[in-house]
């Protein structure tokens, strides 16, 4: 942190760049007032961006390696000292990882699971958070409370009773307790708070000039508030679609039967006959688990952060 | 009798103004507000309220899968949770983790944030370098580590071009906690570096201006202004972090296995593990209830001390 004279470490921000409005992911733009951001000397921007680059090493590195890696044959991957570029390029592992294991199908299960439980979330969540924000019924803060112990409680605690009552039911190894339990459940709650969170903020006048216009409640909901609740839902969703995608304890529970397995679950089996990691199929399969998600978030990024940002500044 | 308000349905004609002002869509309202909140209170009640009654009533049982044995028991299981050896050292890790990532977590969040919010071209660059580990699945993440960490691995591989040994990272005590820590916070800490972001953005630049006149050093500035302006987020992160540091299943089962030993076994690994692979139902549902009891009390606590050090604008 070498920006002493001129610029406090925390504010190299002109004033009125703050507030909500600008969420400040807006790239470079140069402004002309900031004191600390015109004036710092081109070698200090220099040190500044080499020791930032230093920083990056273990955000970066992990998932470099994991590529080069996964394209390595197996004899080069252990090489010493360990080679950053694969010397020859081989596809070997990724085949291997359709062979060992139905990838496709686990694949196509991570992904509709995902789907749905994200769509599912943000619908249900966005209901839940504009009757709690918006509409005034009898028992409302009593009910608030009764969703925000789902806030409260792990899903490790009550996996023990959700595995008998979905045994109960028939649905241990089915999807469905991915679906419901997820939903509907816990990991929905923190959802439905930013939601509400999000609809307090709107200004009371909205609605009440569409109710003179004869809207309805659902109307209401549907063409007033929801469109302008763009940035919130895209915050639910990237959390949900996170918070699902990674699951990884659920489906080990309720998962027996390969078919069905989910892609965290699938990757940690590929090993061998004595329960060793094959580590180039293993990295294979990873680097096609992350690829995507990867460039989803690269093309789509200032909305993953501005509404991350957004969604925080209000929590 | 037949002024322009009662013809609202609804007893009470007399009182013309106020019946105004309570219309009729109200009442209606009230039913599309519990319409609205259905689909979510019935999922809590499903999914988390009955499973939270039935880990009490457990928790009470000795309960043998394999031997489809549930016997009442009363407080033996509470009992058995006190004498079990492991349970210090299950809690110890517990807190250690807690506490490395906690502090590790938010410092580096703070510092990234802190350098980050400039507007110089490139910074943007930087914030998602930061950020990817976030949307990588955790799993993957979890493997590539292992796979960095290990004797022979890529870690211990650059630290020998430094002529420097590296220890066996998952294999050693105090390294595998310390590798379970670090390989966390890489993974999440750009989350709580956003958060801090936004918080930083809305501090008001004159504030600083104000107090750079004044002679005030650049550190004065942080402690003084920086620092209380976002403790808000400061207190929304750490309860954020905290409470996700007791979950932390998936990295500990992919990473450690618990071990070595059981130097990494957290209270959920160990529930988990006495749960499904010693099949101790009745048990796991105990620690379950520990589980949740130590949440609360945190969650709790941090309420608390919000009001102590939680500066607020207005």
């Amino acid at each position: 942190m070498r920006t002493e004279s001129n610029s406090a470490p925390a504010v190299a921000l002109a004033p009125g760049t703050g507030g909500a409005n600008s969420p400040g992911i807006a790239p470079g733009a140069a402004r002309s007032r900031g004191p600390g951001a015109n004036h710092t000397p081109r070698w200090r921007k220099i040190v500044f961006f080499a020791a930032l680059s230093l920083l990056a090493i273990p955000f970066v590195m992990p998932t470099w390696w994991m590529i080069t890696s996964s394209l390595k044959p197996v004899s080069e991957i252990f090489a010493f000292p360990p080679s950053l570029w694969p010397t020859e390029a081989t596809f070997a592992a990724y085949a291997d990882a359709f062979t060992l294991q139905p990838f496709v199908r686990q694949y196509f299960n991570s992904v509709y699971i995902a789907a749905f439980v994200t769509l599912g979330t943000m619908l249900i969540s966005a209901m839940a958070g504009y009757a709690f924000a918006r509409i005034k019924f009898r028992g409302q803060n009593v009910l608030f409370l009764v969703v925000l112990i789902g806030l409260l409680i792990p899903s490790e605690v009550t996996i023990v009773p959700l595995f008998q009552m979905f045994n109960s039911w028939g649905m241990v190894d089915t999807h469905w307790p991915l679906l419901l339990a997820t939903t509907f459940g816990a990991p929905s709650v923190l959802a439905t708070f930013i939601m509400r969170q999000f609809f307090i903020t709107l200004p009371v006048e909205l609605e009440e000039a569409a109710r003179l216009d004869g809207l309805g409640r659902w109307r209401i909901w549907r063409l007033i508030a929801m469109p302008l609740a763009r940035t919130a839902m895209a915050a639910v969703a990237i959390f949900t679609f996170q918070h699902v995608w990674n699951l990884y304890l659920e489906p080990t529970v309720f998962l027996q039967t390969p078919e069905l397995f989910t892609l965290p679950q699938a990757l940690t089996r590929y090993t061998d006959a004595y329960g060793g990691a094959m580590w180039n199929v293993q990295l294979a399969a990873a680097t096609m688990t992350v690829i995507p998600v990867l460039v989803i978030f690269a093309l789509a990024q200032r909305q993953f952060i501005e509404g991350l940002a957004q969604t925080g500044l209000k929590g | 009798m037949t002024s322009p308000a009662s013809v609202r349905p609804g007893p009470a004609p007399g009182r013309t103004t106020e019946r105004r002002r309570t219309p009729a869509y109200v009442r209606r309202d009230a039913w599309t507000g519990y319409l609205f909140i259905a689909p979510q209170l019935l999922g809590i009640i499903l999914f988390v309220l009955v499973p939270l009654g039935l880990i009490v009533y457990y928790s009470f049982h000795e309960w043998n899968v394999l031997a489809d044995t549930f016997t009442f028991v009363g407080l033996e299981n509470v009992e058995k949770l006190f004498n079990d050896p492991d349970l210090v050292p299950v809690l110890r890790a517990t807190a250690v983790f807690s506490l490395g990532l906690v502090v590790f977590n938010l410092s580096l969040a703070l510092l990234l944030a802190v350098l980050l919010n400039r507007k110089w071209r490139g910074i943007t660059a930087f914030r998602t370098l930061f950020f990817s580990p976030v949307v990588i699945s955790l799993v993957a993440w979890t493997i590539v580590w292992g796979f960095l960490l290990q004797n022979d691995g890529g870690i211990n591989g650059l630290l020998s071009l430094l002529g420097v040994d590296g220890p066996n990272w998952l294999r050693e005590g105090w390294g595998a906690m310390l590798a379970v820590i670090v390989v966390q916070v890489f993974k999440n800490v750009g989350l709580n570096m956003v958060l801090f972001l936004s918080a930083l953005q809305g501090v008001p630049g004159e504030l600083y201006e104000a107090a750079r006149i004044d002679g005030a050093s650049n550190r004065r500035l942080f402690t003084s202004i920086t620092l209380p302006l976002i403790s808000p987020m400061i207190m929304l992160t750490s309860i954020i972090t905290i409470v996700g540091s007791l979950q932390v299943y998936a990295l500990v089962a992919v990473l450690t296995q618990g071990g070595p030993g059981i130097s990494t076994t957290v209270l959920v690994y160990y529930l988990v593990q006495q749960s499904f692979d010693f099949h101790a139902f009745g048990y796991g549902s105990t620690l379950a209830v520990l589980l949740f009891l130590i949440v609360l009390v945190l969650t709790i606590v941090q309420w608390q001390l919000r009001k102590r050090w939680v500066f607020y604008e207005n």
